[in-house]
């Protein structure tokens, strides 16, 4: 399926949207880590929680756990929300 | 030798400045990770290419930048620094950021250790592309509970830093953690053991409790390593091994201006030789420049007596300080001074301190600065 990256992490994958696969969030982050190492750690700490600072919408809905189902054709977008000086 | 390249890391990146041996002219390079709070940067002094940057921003979670061409090129870590997953029951700690860096032994290629917030001790093998926990001090109970939460401590969290390895033993090792005291490990970091005999804690509290000691810089001395300096919350100390008791040798400073400060500097060399910043620790705890007069103390005799060393230096209304990582020593053969402030200011110290001067302005607020020599 296909993943829109935040510019902050564009560093990893060179580009904003980029494909993936898995049958849940988790999984799909995971294999964003296989496909970019390191690059899971960024958005999700080592205790799978997504970080403070990180929204992820799954056709247009805000999701907040990593065991939501995905199907083939969702669309997911990952965005840093700004705050702070 | 070619010249100095002195590192600053700062709240929005890091920046490079290169001079020659003279150290009269420097050019500048960067910014590198514009927006990344970047906490240490580090050269390799085992292959003087390697640099290790520990980083975050504001919005994603930390990790370390590698690259093996002096920055030329970076690349992040596939595995930084994280802690175990929670087991049943307890707490469940994840790594705000990575706080200190530090290369392993020269014989020991490739190994980097390094300290977080909430305090953590971990180890690379591969030169800082996967990191492990280390020791066996994240299952000891005692040392969870030294080492407390993110709650604990300084207020952006405690720190694990000051790790510091014995250039005549690989196996020999020190640690210090700003809520949680000093320790030290004879195995290679299999075991430690608390080393804070003779440090004092702040008063009303009990001194027995590792919990409440708070080192703020631990300094091991290139030129006698069974010496060691430390910047404590409560004062300034000298230890020479092997005995296992600190003596306070900050008594000996102006009583004006006191022993409280952030950094501790050695000489590279004369083990009698070491440096303070100190800072205003009366009160409210204002940790400025005391008085808005900043100056460098300079010990030449293992702490027996100081001397100001401010020529240069604005002479008042100046309240910038300087952190624990933001002051270092180049190893020329009449070595100068760096620190970074609080205000974004990079000074260079001219024959040990003695001459001050000012090579950058306007940067971020510092928050390390390391010093080496180009090859």
């Amino acid at each position: 399926m296909r993943v829109l990256i935040p510019s902050a992490l564009v560093s990893y994958t060179g580009r904003s949207h980029v494909e993936a696969s898995g049958r849940t969030l988790g999984e799909v982050l995971s294999d964003l880590d296989q496909r970019y190492p390191g690059i899971r750690f960024r958005m999700v700490d080592e205790q799978d929680r997504i970080r403070r600072h990180i929204r992820v919408f799954i056709n247009a809905d805000q999701v907040l756990d990593l065991a939501r189902p995905l199907e083939a054709d969702d669309e997911v977008v990952i965005v840093q929300a700004l705050s702070g000086g | 030798m070619r010249g100095v390249g002195v590192l600053v890391a700062t709240r929005k990146g890091a920046w490079f400045y290169y001079s020659d041996a003279g150290r009269d002219k420097w050019r500048v390079d960067g910014p590198h990770f514009l927006g990344h709070v970047v906490n240490h940067m580090v050269l390799d002094p085992r292959d003087r290419r390697t640099l290790l940057a520990a980083a975050k921003t504001g919005h994603l979670g930390p990790t370390i930048f590698r690259s093996t061409d002096r920055g030329a090129s970076w690349k992040e870590a596939a595995l930084p620094p994280a802690f175990p997953k929670a087991r049943e029951g307890e707490a469940a700690r994840a790594v705000d950021h990575t706080f200190w860096l530090t290369p392993g032994h020269v014989s020991q290629e490739d190994l980097w250790y390094a300290g977080t917030s909430p305090q953590g001790l971990f180890r690379s093998g591969d030169g800082g592309a996967t990191w492990e926990p280390f020791s066996g001090i994240d299952e000891d109970a005692r040392y969870r509970a030294w080492m407390g939460g993110a709650q604990d401590g300084t207020p952006d969290g405690a720190k694990l830093h000051s790790i510091l390895v014995d250039p005549r033993d690989p196996a020999h090792l020190y640690f210090a953690m700003s809520g949680g005291g000093v320790h030290e490990s004879l195995d290679g970091g299999a075991s430690f053991a608390p080393l804070v005999d003779g440090l004092e804690v702040v008063e009303g509290f009990d001194r027995s409790n590792i919990a409440f000691h708070d080192p703020h810089c631990v300094r091991l001395c290139p030129g006698n390593p069974d010496r060691l300096y430390q910047q404590n919350h409560c004062g300034i100390y000298r230890l020479d091994r092997p005995s296992k008791t600190w003596r306070r040798i900050g008594k000996s400073m102006p009583r004006e201006v006191g022993d409280i400060g952030f950094p501790m500097v050695v000489h590279p060399r004369d083990a009698d030789t070491a440096w303070v910043f100190p800072m205003d620790g009366t009160q409210v705890w204002p940790r400025t420049s005391p008085g808005g007069k900043p100056a460098v103390y300079m010990t030449r005799n293992g702490g027996e007596s100081w001397q100001r060393l401010d020529a240069g230096m604005p002479e008042n209304q100046a309240w910038w300080t300087v952190k624990r990582q933001a002051m270092a020593v180049d190893a020329l053969q009449a070595p100068a001074l760096y620190f970074g402030t609080t205000s974004g200011e990079l000074w260079m110290g001219r024959d040990e301190g003695s001459r001050w001067t000012c090579i950058a302005r306007h940067l971020p607020e510092i928050y390390a600065v390391e010093a080496g020599a180009l090859e």
